[in-house]
């Protein structure tokens, strides 16, 4: 029998390995793709939650957080590609415009 | 072992190392493509939970359509740029370290507290109550979202406007 401790345990390390790809990716569609990863082990803690204390919440919650993550890459994205044609490169460290 | 576990154990070992990949593969495509396997395990994931109606939404917007922009903008930027995109990973052992270190604190709190949930039973296909709530309850969540994807969506194509 698989408990509500394995589903979480399962979506922490799945976060972890998001955190670290956020981390260490130079490239910002890179650091994009672990934020999606953290996103979705987060998911996978709502549906549990749900799942095992009988509540609906956690669905219709994981409902919007899906929603809106695809507005997020849409919009990061056209960021991205927008950064790529002024700055003509691809790696965070060297967007640093903001920096003082 | 029930079907449950095995099916459980396999679809969590399929998530951590299309997720390893993701992080780790120097070419940015192949990421792509392995988060496409990680989101598709996620919806594994949702059907072991027996939410089969958040599995079809999981395809859809995730396997479907991020996974489509991410190849598209990938595709626009190596155009733009004029070489492959390649991605050399930098601060490998300090993200390794930090990621650990989170994975340790919320492994220990899991571990302090007492989750010892018992699971409910087979429970209906919660596909009817989950729209029963978004037009009931979360009707104006679902109306302001609605708003959102809109803003997104003109957002994201000011940005990416071309210049004449």
């Amino acid at each position: 029998m698989i408990g509500l401790s394995s589903y979480l345990v399962l979506a922490a390390l799945m976060f972890s390995i998001g955190l670290f790809g956020v981390l260490t990716r130079r490239n910002a569609v890179g650091i994009l793709l672990g934020i999606e990863l953290m996103l979705n082990a987060v998911n996978i803690n709502l549906v549990a939650f749900a799942r095992f204390h009988g509540d609906l919440l956690g669905l219709v919650f994981t409902l919007f957080t899906i929603s809106i993550t695809v507005a997020e890459v849409a919009v990061g994205l056209a960021i991205v590609i927008v950064i790529f044609r002024v700055r003509r490169t691809v790696e965070a460290d060297r967007l640093d415009l903001l920096r003082w | 072992m029930t079907l449950e576990a095995v099916g459980f154990w396999v679809v969590a070992v399929v998530l951590l190392a299309s997720s390893l990949a993701v992080v780790l593969t120097p070419n940015l495509f192949h990421a792509v493509l392995y988060l496409a396997a990680a989101l598709v395990a996620t919806g594994a994931i949702f059907l072991l939970l027996e939410q089969p109606f958040l599995f079809a939404v999981q395809l859809l917007l995730y396997a479907g359509g991020v996974v489509t922009i991410v190849v598209f903008a990938i595709m626009l930027t190596e155009r733009l740029i004029g070489e492959r995109v390649r991605q050399t990973s930098r601060h490998l052992v300090n993200g390794a370290i930090v990621a650990a270190a989170v994975f340790a604190g919320i492994a220990g709190f899991l571990l302090r507290s007492p989750l010892a949930t018992p699971r409910p039973g087979p429970v209906d296909d919660a596909t009817v109550a989950i729209g029963r709530a978004l037009v009931g309850p979360f009707a104006v969540t679902l109306e302001l979202l609605g708003v959102l994807l809109v803003t997104a969506l003109l957002g994201a194509l000011y940005f990416a406007r071309s210049d004449e």
